[in-house]
């Protein structure tokens, strides 16, 4: 018994920590942020900003659409399919519509980017961990914070909702390929219908989801990367733990987001 | 006055006591070898050097700021004037070489580029790697990494530069190279070298003093001579690479002799 709730103990204070952590170096990016601002900050960090948002947003592009268009076309033939038996075969406009600029378009494009870049964060940042290039930085006098995981997220705050919002048009260009064949729906109706269904509080929203998985996706991804100890091997477990600890967190606080937005800030 | 001076150095890690209350001063431009077999605390002590572990015991003076006390503004200060070679370069894989010997002038200096380009010419050349500036740290050998390190370590004109293990994975020929740098950079620079390394041919060649650490303490501190010469077991052991445990090897040569004397078995 002792043994036991010792066991969850230690790993309730292992759980701590660890958000006990994500909270500092959260705190530390913020405060550095500027140094990878454009005019404000320092050349060099937004360069790294720029090489990053291009290996987060633009490598992940073609992905990112192919994804959309399947699930756009997977949800749209699964509403179909029921909406049909009530003769509500329209509302499959909405269900995409709405469904994709709240909720598929960031989530899709968290999944995405957790897998791509929260591994690549978390294996660059362990590699250079080994190598003692993060010890290096240190005596240096350079704050790794600083140096390497801010222009990552900086990065990452433009592109996650960039992907999320081409994410977004890919799902409902696929609604309306399949509107169109299947119920011979124009496409410029289509769109018309669906610009009457999306509320800005809904893009919103989407767009503030979008923030918070990017921030959770490198945070993550770079606090796994500065935790490796040992060799190699080490290496390879912080990628696959980046990966599912991002995925895990990304959709928690999409369910937090959306019970928020559902029963505070208004029902649709 | 002394550069470096540690006093009542105490390293525990979760309990285990790694350094025992270490007492070491280093005079400004000599160069001190700290010799010392695997798991002696040589790394840990390094690392308490540089300021990237800090201990709960025990002071460590630098230039008379105690890193193990100090604020990071003052860290940050006293780390500007020590350049640090780790064991496998750590020269950053995202940067060219130029870029990496750059690296400290651009973000610690107000230099113009034109300058920080002829500074990291000359730094280059000095550790005879002007040619390769635009390679990656990837394109280069062992040796190569570790000298564009000490370069990098030069950049800000550091009064002390620490090495870590410096011959370490390099064949002779490049390991004696190295230790002739470190010899130039006495000569010219009159620098404060610290070598933490258990290579007993670079350390005779180039030190002044050495400290032989073992278990956590020191064993013996003194001149080239005095190490050579002296009569404590753990260094005579260490210089004349004696086995440790004896037990064990005669063992493994009594199962090896008996495995060669064994009649051969038909397949």
């Amino acid at each position: 018994m002792a043994t036991h709730l010792e066991r969850v103990g230690r790993k309730t204070l292992e759980q701590l920590d660890y958000f006990g952590s994500l909270n500092i170096q959260l705190w530390g990016t913020l405060r550095s942020i500027t140094k990878a601002l454009p005019f404000l900050g320092n050349r060099y960090r937004w360069k790294a900003s720029v090489d990053q948002m291009l290996q987060i947003g633009v490598n992940a592009l073609p992905m990112v659409a192919l994804m959309a268009l399947a699930s756009g076309f997977i949800l749209a033939m699964q509403g179909a399919s029921e909406l049909r038996r009530f003769g509500a075969l329209h509302y499959v406009i909405d269900l995409i519509a709405v469904g994709f600029t709240r909720e598929l378009g960031p989530l899709l494009t968290a999944i995405a980017v957790s897998g791509r870049s929260g591994s690549a964060f978390a294996a660059e940042v362990g590699t250079m961990e080994v190598t003692e290039e993060i010890a290096a930085l240190r005596v240096m006098a350079f704050s790794p914070l600083e140096f390497v995981l801010t222009p990552k997220y900086v990065a990452a705050l433009v592109a996650v909702p960039c992907l999320s919002i081409v994410c977004g048009v890919c799902g409902i260009v696929a609604g309306g390929i399949f509107m169109f064949f299947s119920t011979h729906l124009g496409f410029l109706l289509y769109l018309r219908y669906v610009l009457t269904s999306i509320a800005l509080r809904d893009v919103i929203s989407g767009m503030i989801k979008s923030i918070v998985f990017a921030t959770i996706i490198a945070q993550v991804g770079c606090l796994e990367g500065f935790r490796v100890r040992g060799g190699p091997d080490a290496v390879g477990r912080s990628t696959t733990a980046a990966v599912v600890k991002s995925t895990f967190l990304v959709i928690i606080a999409d369910a937090v987001f959306t019970a928020i937005f559902y029963f505070f800030i208004g029902k649709p | 006055m002394a550069i470096i001076s540690i006093r009542d150095l105490v390293v525990e890690y979760d309990g285990r006591r790694i350094l025992h209350g270490l007492n070491l001063d280093i005079e400004q431009g000599e160069t001190m070898v700290l010799l010392g077999g695997s798991g002696s605390g040589k790394s840990t002590l390094l690392r308490q050097i540089i300021g990237l572990e800090r201990s709960r015991s025990g002071t460590i003076m630098i230039k008379g700021t105690d890193i193990a006390r100090c604020s990071q503004s003052e860290l940050k200060h006293v780390r500007r004037s020590i350049g640090v070679t780790f064991q496998s370069g750590a020269l950053f894989n995202s940067l060219t070489l130029e870029d990496n010997v750059a690296l400290n002038l651009r973000e610690h200096t107000e230099l113009a580029p034109p300058i920080i380009d002829l500074v990291v010419q000359m730094l280059l050349t000095a550790v005879g790697l002007s040619e390769f500036g635009k390679l990656h740290p990837q394109e280069l050998s062992g040796g190569m990494k570790k000298r564009g390190a000490v370069a990098r370590a030069l950049a800000l004109d550091p009064e002390i530069i620490v090495f870590d293990e410096p011959s370490a994975g390099l064949d002779p020929v490049v390991a004696a190279e190295l230790d002739e740098l470190i010899l130039l950079l006495k000569q010219v620079y009159r620098m404060t070298i610290v070598v933490v390394t258990h290579e007993l041919t670079s350390a005779f060649k180039i030190a002044d003093r050495m400290a032989m650490l073992y278990d956590g303490a020191f064993v013996a501190v003194g001149t080239k001579e005095e190490i050579k010469n002296s009569e404590n077991p753990h260094v005579k052991q260490f210089l004349e690479r004696i086995p440790s445990n004896v037990a064990k090897t005669t063992a493994i040569t009594d199962f090896l002799q008996r495995y060669l004397e064994a009649p051969e078995v038909d397949q």
